[in-house]
């Protein structure tokens, strides 16, 4: 067999797909009907997992519409959705399962690098491996790694007032749509505030807990924690801001206070950052978090 | 609980009354979140007696005395001016355009509170109205069109209600007290609205001279078939129009159906109770009562009795008229409380702008407006923006510190309110800019129009959130 100049063959696909894209068929040389053509859609396909799709009723008929929009209106429950039989219409069960993909999609991405760049963040893991390892064994989500704890006492400021760092928790889309809108808020909310601000940085595979970890590590007076909340069905860009004053390893749960439900249709990230960082000034104020800060 | 204590004073044309209502607040998100203080509860814990507006001539208010009802009330209910947080005066009808309104509101400012304010127009009255009567929450617990005819002794304040939204509101000059009269039917005094309805059905009344129940009860038919007009339950003569309260909207109804028709005002008592004497208050107030019962209004809307009547406006007036900002917000501490801060209101293509940058529209904007409104003091008014990125955020600062530092004059404070909730944020950001030059507030969680004026109240809840009255119209 011939050799196929892998040139040639650029070369015509290059033509072809320009072809389609202009004219929405494809002429050979010395014919004078489209070879190929691509059926023109019937309608734009619609998203049926956005809000504008799943705005629409589906029950036929319904008795009142405009109380069945308003009800719609008040709740991301899926209501209104009417049956097929005894069943979920197809529709409905379509958008059921695109919704739980994205949102095992939330838990099993990594958080685009370029999110990371921009946020000026660089990176240490846990003592998970991977991300099956991060979900079955929460004590390795907690801790750092050897070359973590070396890698932050290398480039990290110590002995800060606050430390904050971001980390995936259970989900990499709500890092990736909140990250760069609160990070610079409470940072230089913060600053402003003269505190000694922390390097901040990214731990992948972390949980919660190791905030304990990283202020025994860096020796930070408050440690706060932005991270990925595990998805629902509703929403899997929720982002949480877990704080605590004076960290230790062993530490009870009580003495963390935490921000949740930062997201597009929470709380807006930058209105959270603004809230954050009077949080933490408060938390450095009373020397107290969690039960024991007076809000 | 946290509450407030809110004073209603209504001033009509015919009544005067007061209410005291406790506005109980708490935060209604976890411990979890961001706080979000909400008003929970809003209960009327004082109701005066109703009183006979006292008035000095026929179109004037007695200052003097409004003010003695109001000390007086306020001894009986047990409370001070300085228990006050917050609250309205209104003075409806027919009065709020006789001159001296704005003197009796200086009379009554220093015993009702600090932050008492004056509020007035048609259109303002009518909404209160119908949120003191309960036609406002009718419609928001049925679901439904719920339209509420407050009659007063001056004016018919009109609202529809569509599941607790204001959807049309309007003002007629039709009352109870449009014709005054001895108990011997002399005739003392003919209002010009109910002059150009004696016209319309060919009925003379002269002031001295004694009329007939017949021709009065042709003139409140009259004025009963003019509301059915004017909710378009059949078609409108141009005699509807010539008898629209000045300054007030004009009643738009679209074609859908009204699934109630809620009564309130010293009149609505009149279509229910039926009197033996035809004239007991000395005016047309029965009679009108009578032709609303028997007319086309009636028997062609189902109605429901409203939690208030006579009182609709004060309660509506003492309930209703305070809301509170959101609860992340920026504030300079010494600013408040403000009064009648009028609002400038940028719609999106104008936010836009901001957001490019451009600084130098909204400071004309900014010169433009305090000089049509004479006035040294403005509250910038924006949508905002849902979940806005930090740069955007930025930027939109930099342009409304720049454009309100350059447009406002020196030492005004840089006063933002926003609907969507990044107050907090943006109000850091703008202190920033401006470096202390200006002090700044800046509230969100409040819808603003084009023309409102804001009164903005001392914090409460612990510095969390402040009270805020928006308000229509003002005094000329």
């Amino acid at each position: 067999m011939n050799q196929v100049n892998p040139e040639l063959i650029a070369a015509i696909v290059t033509e072809i797909v320009k072809q389609l894209e202009s004219t929405g068929s494809v002429r050979l040389p010395g014919s004078s009907s489209p070879d190929f053509a691509v059926p023109a859609p019937a309608k734009e396909w619609e998203d049926i997992t956005s809000p504008e799709c799943k705005a629409i009723p589906l029950i036929e008929n319904p008795e009142d519409p405009e109380a069945l929009q308003r009800m719609m209106k008040r709740t991301t429950a899926r209501i209104g959705v009417g049956r097929a039989g005894s069943r979920l219409k197809t529709q409905t069960m379509l958008a059921l399962r695109a919704d739980h993909a994205q949102a095992r999609d939330a838990v099993f991405a990594d958080v685009n690098p370029k999110v990371l760049e921009e946020a000026g963040l660089f990176t240490v893991q846990t003592m998970c491996e991977d991300k099956n390892t991060y979900v079955t064994r929460p004590d390795l989500g907690r801790q750092l790694s050897p070359e973590a704890v070396q890698t932050l006492r290398e480039k990290c400021v110590t002995n800060p007032d606050v430390q904050i760092y971001a980390a995936d928790g259970l989900s990499s889309t709500a890092i990736e749509a909140n990250l760069n809108k609160i990070l610079p808020v409470i940072t230089e909310s913060l600053t402003r505030m003269g505190l000694k601000v922390g390097t901040p940085f990214y731990l992948r595979f972390g949980r919660v807990g190791s905030q304990e970890h990283v202020a025994e590590t860096l020796g930070a007076k408050v440690v706060c924690t932005l991270i990925g909340e595990r998805p629902g069905l509703a929403t899997a860009e929720s982002m949480s801001a877990y704080i605590s004053y004076n960290a230790y390893v062993g530490m009870p749960e009580s003495k963390r206070t935490v921000v949740s439900n930062i997201h597009k249709n929470g709380t807006a990230a930058v209105e959270a950052g603004a809230y954050v960082a009077e949080v933490i000034a408060k938390i450095l104020e009373q020397k107290a978090s969690g039960v024991d800060l007076v809000k | 609980m946290p509450d407030i204590l809110s004073v209603g004073i209504d001033i009509g044309t015919s009544t005067t009354q007061l209410v005291f209502s406790r506005i109980t607040m708490e935060n209604t998100t976890g411990y979890f979140t961001v706080p979000r203080i909400s008003i929970v509860d809003k209960e009327v814990i004082y109701k005066s007696t109703v009183h006979i507006t006292p008035l000095v001539t026929p179109v004037l208010i007695d200052g003097e005395a409004i003010r003695d009802i109001v000390a007086e009330e306020f001894r009986l209910a047990g409370f001070t001016p300085a228990d006050v947080d917050t609250g309205a005066v209104i003075i409806t009808g027919e009065s709020a355009r006789k001159e001296n309104a704005s003197a009796v509101l200086d009379k009554l400012s220093g015993f009702a509170g600090e932050f008492v304010v004056s509020t007035a127009g048609p259109d303002l009255e009518s909404i209160i109205a119908g949120k003191g009567s309960g036609a406002f929450q009718y419609s928001l617990d049925n679901g439904c069109r719920a339209v509420n005819l407050d009659i007063g002794g001056g004016t018919t304040n009109i609202v529809l209600f569509d599941n607790g939204d204001t959807v049309s509101k309007g003002c007629l000059d039709i009352g109870g007290r449009l014709i005054r009269l001895k108990s011997d039917l002399t005739v003392e005094r003919v209002s010009p609205a109910a002059q150009a309805v004696a016209d319309h059905v060919g009925v003379t009344l002269t002031p001295g001279q004694r009329t007939t129940l017949d021709d009065l009860t042709r003139i409140t038919d009259k004025m009963a078939d003019l509301l059915a007009q004017a909710m378009f339950l059949k078609p409108q003569e141009p005699l509807l129009w010539k008898i629209q309260t000045p300054e007030s909207s004009w009643l738009e109804l679209d074609n859908r159906r009204i699934d109630r028709i809620c009564f309130s005002g010293g009149v609505a008592d009149c279509i229910t109770r039926n009197s033996l004497d035809p004239v007991p208050y000395g005016d047309i107030g029965i009679l009108l009562g009578r032709s609303i019962a028997k007319g086309l209004l009636m028997a062609s809307i189902p109605s429901i009795q409203g939690v208030e009547t006579i009182r609709a406006t004060v309660v509506g007036a003492g309930t209703y008229t305070t809301s509170i900002s959101g609860s992340t917000i920026t504030y300079a501490n010494e600013l408040f409380p403000m009064k009648s801060v009028p609002a400038l209101k940028l719609d999106l293509p104008e936010q836009a702008r901001c957001f490019a940058g451009d600084h130098g529209f909204l400071a004309d904007k900014i010169r433009w407006f305090l000089e049509q409104s004479s006035s040294d003091l403005l509250i910038l008014a924006l949508p905002g923006e849902g979940d806005p990125s930090y740069p955007q955020l930025k930027a939109l600062a930099r342009c409304l510190a720049k454009g309100m530092d350059a447009g406002l004059p020196a030492g005004a404070p840089v006063l933002v309110v926003l609907e969507q909730d990044i107050a907090k944020a943006l109000g850091i950001l703008l202190e920033e800019e401006l470096q202390g030059r200006r002090k700044v507030a800046c509230i969100d969680g409040i819808k603003v129009e084009q023309g409102d004026y804001i009164d903005l109240g001392r914090p409460v809840m612990g510095g969390l959130v402040i009270p805020v009255v928006v308000k229509t119209l003002l005094f000329g």
